[in-house]
């Protein structure tokens, strides 16, 4: 048995050794190169004239997309429906809902199924939502996700299977293009966002803290979050080239209570303002604790969309009377007004986060796509190529959503890149107040 | 036989120096980074001292909670042998219950009009409600296992810490919920030089206060007595008559109310409570109790101390000064690794063990 | 023994004669007890409604219309508190047990009662008193929910009171039942329950083998079992159950009638048979299921190493996470090209045994502070070390090397060269399926072979009795090392596999969560036992992915389960003989001795002698 053992593991040893040897020529790999992909320069959308007899041949690149008579039109949801980041998710899936009702609830005379599956706000979670989603044929776009960490495999998954995503909340850099001018190193084709790109966000607080309260000296806390690391990298970055001087750019853990020490060393550091895009309750510890610490009575505070809740500031209330916060511009408008109150009524309650108009965007872009490129028979069987949808959602231009005017770009990126810098003066008007106390917006469309 | 003898003999020198060897190096490695970086923070002077001072008095007002919920930990582990993991979640359990009353008494207006009656209120509550929710657990998870090999109460009792928590997180809800504004605790003092916050100098009396009503109670109560002498033979103090049901019960309703006033405090420096705010506070807490000797009653509170101004100072003193970027977000591992190097010169931890043998 | 207490000579004292007929009988159901029971479950009925299950658990429907997993759960609890209630307590020795009767159905009823109307009470309060600014999850829907839906509130709870008795009843009569009956009825409705809830899983594998029939008369397109459906899954069920009882032995016994050769041909047949359907199951069970395997396999690997560490060397190690984190990121960082410091970007082969060098490097830093470290402190010390990783692979200080909290992206997947043809890419979930069964199976071979070497024998030792084993010449130093050893490198394997299936890794999936579901899996599978690592793998990764809306619910399931496995089969699942030997020592040894006294009691009313005391 011994020996017998021993050869076994020889044979072991030899097979991996084989495997790992053999011709050298470039082992197709499953990483998102781009090369094998699909190409992502829009094409011209496949004619889309509905109700055109007879049968339909499918010439699209990837496939079609049949939908029996009485069979129902398959969209799916991949969010954050549970955990910490529950709320960011539930508020996105009931906007997508709401935006189905808008559609009365039918697609040309289909039914809408809304599979709703959780990202769990993770790499595993996306990868698992993603496959339970695709392994079913019949669906033809996400929503989603609600995580830019879960985007990462999610994206490749559905990429893979011929789907589109869209997602309302996804704003690492990476995954559609981090400088402006080539595509990120997470790109996939067939992915979208109605969502801000964070080199626009935090460009935008370095150039407010620095043009508009005139700081030269900055300080920079993230929690390891990749999302929040990526917006104090590039305010860093930003800062630095306006002229001014991070003097301190360090990291808490999300788990941490006691902000004081590190509070102490930005201070020591002599920063006159502080960028902390955490999440909560983080986020609240510095604030109520900043008030404890020598020398910070003079530090400006200033936050993200991470702490832009109805929580945050109920729990700091007085303290964090005079801080700044950078997120997505909040629509304002009748349209919008008509949607909050379309959201009461079926939820009980108001839009929990920041997200829920870029997700009702997002659905309705993805419907808008649907509808120019679907082909419809006479008796009711719809045809969807794939490609087709691909392309035609590219070539969105000037869509009215209620997050601004969206055009998608090259890589994906479709959303309306306007942030807004807004203050707590008053915390007794909520959250609403303070995302209506608009200090500054920054519109960075048309151009870098 | 005679052959292997000398072999054996070799080898086993052999091993025993290597763990010797292993330690001294070990001694000389940690003394010259501590030194390294101590130096380089310090002498770079970017903190003044009142800076330096005043990340001492952070230290010592969260060690000085971290002991308070040690206590509890070192109690139980001194009578029935175990770690009860499930004890930060008693420790949330008291300020969670305690936030609905304070937050009743806030909107009455109560609140703020009699700070000092509404923070004995709110104690009491706290210390009810976790006293009671440790001796429930006891009776359903831990009694019928007292004769079980260590690991399996063990287990039981992160089964009972999980329970805990996400039962709190169904009944309650996922969101952090903050205790009201006491106008009359915000602010300053200063004490001899020392500029301490009103909130902090109300934790590190109070903790003065329970640390000296529990040396009382140990020391000077028939029950106190009791639980010395089920902490040092449970089988010989049951033949002399003592009552050990209802000791161990005593001791996890005593453990419970120190974690329950750690949570008022707790509450009034950190004002946010969730489900999730006893597991981080129960894990350092566990870790003071064992750097400070587990058993041992000030042990508890020399570990909680330490574990606290290491946690405030190490970042700062050690690791900015050897150029490790963003150190605070290391403040864990600098707690960590010093539990591990004072284990290993220290396997019984700074003040020793055992409950009952400080009198000796 | 009686004539050596007592030296008095021949006449006994005068004793009333006992006569033999005289059966005692052991006390039976005690109505106490079940109002006892009845008041318990009324409480976790109400807790079960305040934490918000009840209306969670709603959306999952087991029969499509019928029944959904929150009315499911509402039910079962009467049925399980009946049935627990009604339980013949055991006879004590000297004692008959009595038989079952109408009073285990009346005590079943009446714990259904009662706990139904603690709810009934409950949602009537609720209406009354608004406690929803506390208990968030006490809205009208949830006492609308508890009245079965009813618009009138009235007739819904008289409902919900008639079921919970009713079914409070069916759990004592299962009780007066006869094994073959009981076990056929408890075993249908398990299966319904099973085969509607976990419909993804038996969906896929009826679609993935072609037969969609199956499929469409099963399940419903809305979600759930049809009605049909479920009456046929319960009657095959029932009817597999009610053979087994009934016939089980006879086949049993047949089988081991059979000749050798005939006996060795139904057992390698089956064998073979079950390795073709592995073979082909990953590719019939589609992506979905696949990927879940894959999650499952790897947290078996996991399982195995730990439970060398736990379970055969009795180091209870809390910081498992560390070493898949070094498994996962050394395997990043050698094999894909966008790693931030190095990015030599070699093949997954080449780079595993760097990977294992690495793990055993960690397994010893782990391992060598610990050496004299007694299991509480190791356990604490071992937690810290998990968390110094999840911190050190965040944090800003090891960004250039480990990627800090962007990660590392682009791993490919595993490619094995093929001299012929092209390449064989392990890019999709039953692919990756295949290499994960195969590591595991490995690992499982490794493990079973250490059980029985020297080095297992001394790892059983050291946990029996360190002092010991070290006076008996085991070498402690060695020993713990090699634990650590082997247990790092069966977890960075499967960290490895993690990172290669994903294709990115982010430090925030290496924190202690992971430590605990992995020693939760060991520990509820049976410490020790290779088989229970595999069972509580399926049991407590597989389950919750699947479930995956429930979520919010998972922690608390595994602290209950945590629990009450403790309490009542601390061995796990499928122990091993070793664990439930120690663990059960003294009822074990309690029966072997009134055995004994019992045979002795036999012989000497053979040979008319007076009993043995």
């Amino acid at each position: 048995m011994k020996r017998g053992f021993a050869f076994l593991s020889l044979l072991i040893i030899a097979a991996m050794a084989l495997a790992a040897c053999g011709p050298s020529a470039a082992a197709p790999t499953s990483a998102p190169s781009g090369g094998a992909q699909a190409t992502n320069a829009p094409a011209q959308p496949t004619s889309a004239s509905s109700g055109s007899g007879g049968a339909y041949n499918c010439t699209d690149a990837i496939g079609c997309v049949t939908v029996a008579p009485d069979a129902p039109l398959k969209i799916a949801a991949l969010q954050s429906i549970s955990g910490d980041t529950a709320s960011l998710g539930t508020d996105q899936v009931r906007a997508v809902k709401i935006a189905i009702d808008d559609q009365g609830g039918k697609f040309m005379g289909h039914d809408i199924n809304l599979e709703v599956e959780d990202d769990g706000c993770n790499s595993e979670g996306g990868t698992t939502g993603a496959q339970k989603i695709v392994s079913d044929p019949q669906v033809v776009g996400i929503i989603g996700t609600s995580c830019s960490g879960a985007a990462v495999p999610a994206s490749q998954i559905m990429s893979q299977a011929g789907l589109v995503m869209i997602s309302g909340s996804n704003t690492a850099p990476a995954l559609t293009s981090v400088t402006g001018s080539e595509k990120g190193p997470s790109w996939q084709p067939g992915y979208f966002r109605t969502a801000h790109n964070d080199r626009f966000q935090g460009r935008a607080a370095a150039t407010f803290v620095h043009d508009e309260l005139g700081f030269t000296k900055a300080a920079s806390i993230n929690d390891g979050d990749p999302y929040t690391e990526g917006l104090t990298t590039v305010f860093d970055q930003v800062f630095k080239s306006l002229g001014g001087q991070n003097v301190q750019s360090t990291a808490v853990d999300k788990s941490q209570t006691d902000m004081r020490p590190v509070l102490t060393s930005v201070a020591a550091a002599g920063a006159q303002v502080v960028y902390f895009p955490i999440f909560e309750p983080a986020g609240d510890y510095i604030v109520k604790q900043s008030k404890d610490v020598e020398g910070f009575s003079n530090i400006k505070l200033m936050g993200a969309d991470g702490l832009l809740s109805d929580t945050f500031v109920k729990n700091v209330g007085q303290d964090g009377v005079g801080m700044y916060f950078s997120g997505p511009a909040t629509p304002s408008g009748d349209a919008y007004s008509a949607f909050v109150k379309k959201y009461q009524d079926k939820f009980g309650e108001k839009p929990i986060q920041a997200f829920h108009a870029h997700a009702y965007d997002a659905a309705n872009m993805l419907f808008a796509a649907l509808k120019k490129v679907t082909v419809k028979d006479s008796d009711g069987t719809l045809h969807i190529p794939r490609q087709g949808l691909r392309d035609a959602l590219y070539a969105t231009k000037d869509f009215k959503g209620l997050t601004g005017t969206l055009t998608c770009d090259q890589y994906g990126d479709c959303g309306a890149p306007k942030i807004n810098i807004v203050r707590l003066d008053d915390p007794s008007a909520g959250i609403e107040g303070l995302r209506s106390n608009v200090i500054k917006t920054y519109d960075y469309s048309g151009g870098q | 036989m005679q052959k292997s003898l000398p072999q054996a003999e070799k080898r086993g020198f052999i091993q025993a120096n290597f763990v010797g060897i292993m330690i001294w190096l070990l001694r000389i490695v940690t003394v010259v980074i501590v030194a390294w970086g101590a130096y380089n923070s310090i002498s770079s002077g970017t903190y003044s001292l009142s800076q330096w001072k005043d990340l001492v008095i952070f230290g010592l007002a969260q060690g000085g909670m971290y002991g308070l919920i040690a206590l509890g930990y070192t109690l139980i582990y001194g009578i029935l042998g175990f770690i009860n993991f499930a004890h930060g979640d008693i420790f949330m359990s008291g300020m969670m219950v305690g936030y609905f009353v304070a937050d009743d008494l806030n909107s009455l207006g109560f609140w703020n009009a009699h700070p000092v009656f509404s923070l004995l209120i709110i104690l009491a509550v706290s210390m009810a409600t976790s006293s009671l929710v440790a001796v429930i657990i006891e009776r359903i998870a831990y009694k019928p296992l007292r004769n079980a090999p260590r690991l399996i109460p063990l287990i039981t009792s992160i089964g009972a810490s999980f329970s805990l928590e996400y039962l709190f997180k169904g009944l309650f809800g996922a969101a952090a919920k903050s205790y009201p504004d006491m106008t009359s605790i915000d602010g300053f003092l200063n004490i001899g030089g020392f500029h301490i916050l009103k909130t902090q100098a109300l934790v590190l009396g109070g903790v003065l206060v329970m640390m000296v009503f529990l040396y009382w109670f140990v020391e000077h109560t028939r029950a106190g007595k009791s639980i010395r002498a089920v902490a040092e033979d449970k089988e010989i103090a049951a033949l002399m008559g003592v009552n050990v049901e209802r000791t161990i019960i005593i001791t996890f309703a005593l453990g419970g109310a120190m974690a329950g006033a750690a949570g008022l405090f707790y509450a009034l420096v950190f004002n946010q409570v969730y489900f999730l705010a006893g597991f981080v506070p129960g894990i350092k807490a566990f870790t003071a109790a064992v750097l400070g000797g587990i058993g041992n009653i000030p042990g508890a509170m020399v570990g909680g101390v330490t574990l606290g101004l290491l946690e405030s100072l190490g970042p700062v003193l050690i690791l900015a000064g050897l150029g490790i970027p963003s150190p605070h977000q290391l403040s864990d591992v600098v707690a960590f690794a010093v539990l591990t190097l004072v284990l290993i010169f220290r396997p019984t931890g700074l003040l020793g063990e055992r409950l009952s043998q400080e009198k000796a | 023994m009686a004539e050596a207490m007592n030296p008095t000579p021949s006449t006994p004292p005068a004793v009333p004669p006992v006569p033999d007929e005289a059966v005692r009988v052991a006390p039976g159901i005690s109505y106490r007890k079940a109002f006892r029971y009845g008041m318990i479950g009324g409480l976790v009925l109400i807790t079960f409604a305040t934490i918000g299950a009840l209306q969670t658990f709603q959306t999952k429907s087991i029969i499509n219309g019928e029944l959904n997993l929150g009315y499911l759960g509402l039910g079962l609890l009467p049925l399980i508190m009946g049935l627990l209630a009604a339980r013949m307590p055991e006879a004590k020795e000297g004692y008959v047990q009595a038989k079952p009767g109408p009073r285990n159905l009346i005590a079943g009823l009446m714990v259904g009662f009662v706990s139904g109307e603690l709810l009934l009470d409950f949602a009537l309060f609720v209406q009354v008193v608004n406690i929803r600014p506390v208990f968030i999850n006490v809205s009208p829907q949830m006492a609308s929910l508890i009245a079965f839906g009813q618009a009138n509130q009235a007739n819904g709870l008289a409902l919900l009171l008639l079921t919970t008795t009713i079914l409070g009843g069916i759990g004592g009569l299962l009780e007066v039942l006869p094994k073959a009956w009981r076990s056929a009825l408890v075993g249908g409705l398990t299966w319904v329950v099973m085969v509607g809830l976990f419909d993804v899983v038996f969906s896929a594998f009826f679609r993935g083998a072609k037969l969609q029939q199956i499929d469409s008369f099963l399940y419903s397109a809305a979600g759930g079992l049809h009605l049909n459906g479920a009456m046929l899954v319960f009657i095959v069920a029932a009817s597999l159950y009610f053979v087994r009882e009934s016939q089980g032995k006879a086949i049993g016994r047949r089988y081991r009638q059979l000749p050798d050769p005939a006996r060795r041909s139904v057992k390698y047949g089956g064998l073979a048979a079950l390795v073709l359907i592995l073979l082909i199951l990953p590719e019939l069970l589609g992506p979905f299921i696949s990927e879940v395997l894959d999650l499952v396999g790897i947290y078996m690997l996991m399982g195995l190493g730990l439970n060398i560490v736990v379970g055969l060397a009795g180091l209870l190690d809390l910081g498992y996470v560390a070493f898949f984190a070094v498994g996962a990121y050394t395997t990043a960082v050698l094999t894909s090209p966008a790693s931030p410091a190095v990015a030599p970007e070699l093949t997954f082969w080449l780079a595993i045994p760097f990977v294992l060098l690495a793990a055993a490097l960690a397994g010893l830093i782990v391992g060598t502070p610990v050496l004299r470290m007694r299991g509480d402190y190791l356990a604490i010390v071992t937690l810290g070390f998990g968390e110094i990783a999840r911190l050190l692979v965040t944090s800003a200080w090891f960004k250039p090397l480990l990627g800090g909290a962007q990660g590392i992206l682009k791993i490919p997947a595993i490619v094995i060269h093929d001299f012929v043809g092209a390449p064989i890419v392990f890019n999709t979930p039953p692919k990756v399926l295949y290499l994960v069964a195969l590591f595991c199976l490995i690992a499982a071979y490794v493990s079973w072979r250490l059980k029985d070497s020297r080095v297992g024998r001394a790892w059983m030792a050291m946990r029996e009795d360190e002092d010991v084993a070290e006076a008996m010449g085991v070498n402690i130093v060695e020993a713990k090392l090699k634990a650590f050893i082997t247990g790092a490198v069966l977890a960075s394997i499967g960290g490895a596999l993690f990172a290669t299936k994903i294709g990115s890794i982010f430090p925030n999936s290496f924190n202690i969560i992971v430590s605990i579901t992995v020693l939760v899996i060991i520990i509820v599978g049976g410490m020790g036992s290779i088989p229970g690592v595999v069972v509580g793998a399926f049991v407590l990764e597989g389950v919750p992915q699947l479930l995956r809306e429930f979520q919010d619910f998972q922690f608390l399931a595994y602290g209950i389960l945590l629990i009450i496995m403790m309490l009542y089969r601390p061995e796990g699942l499928i122990p091993s003989r070793e664990w439930a030997r120690e663990l059960h020592e003294e009822e074990m040894s309690q029966d072997a001795w009134l055995k004994d006294v019992k045979q002795q009691d036999d012989e000497a009313a053979e040979s008319g002698a007076p009993a043995a005391d």
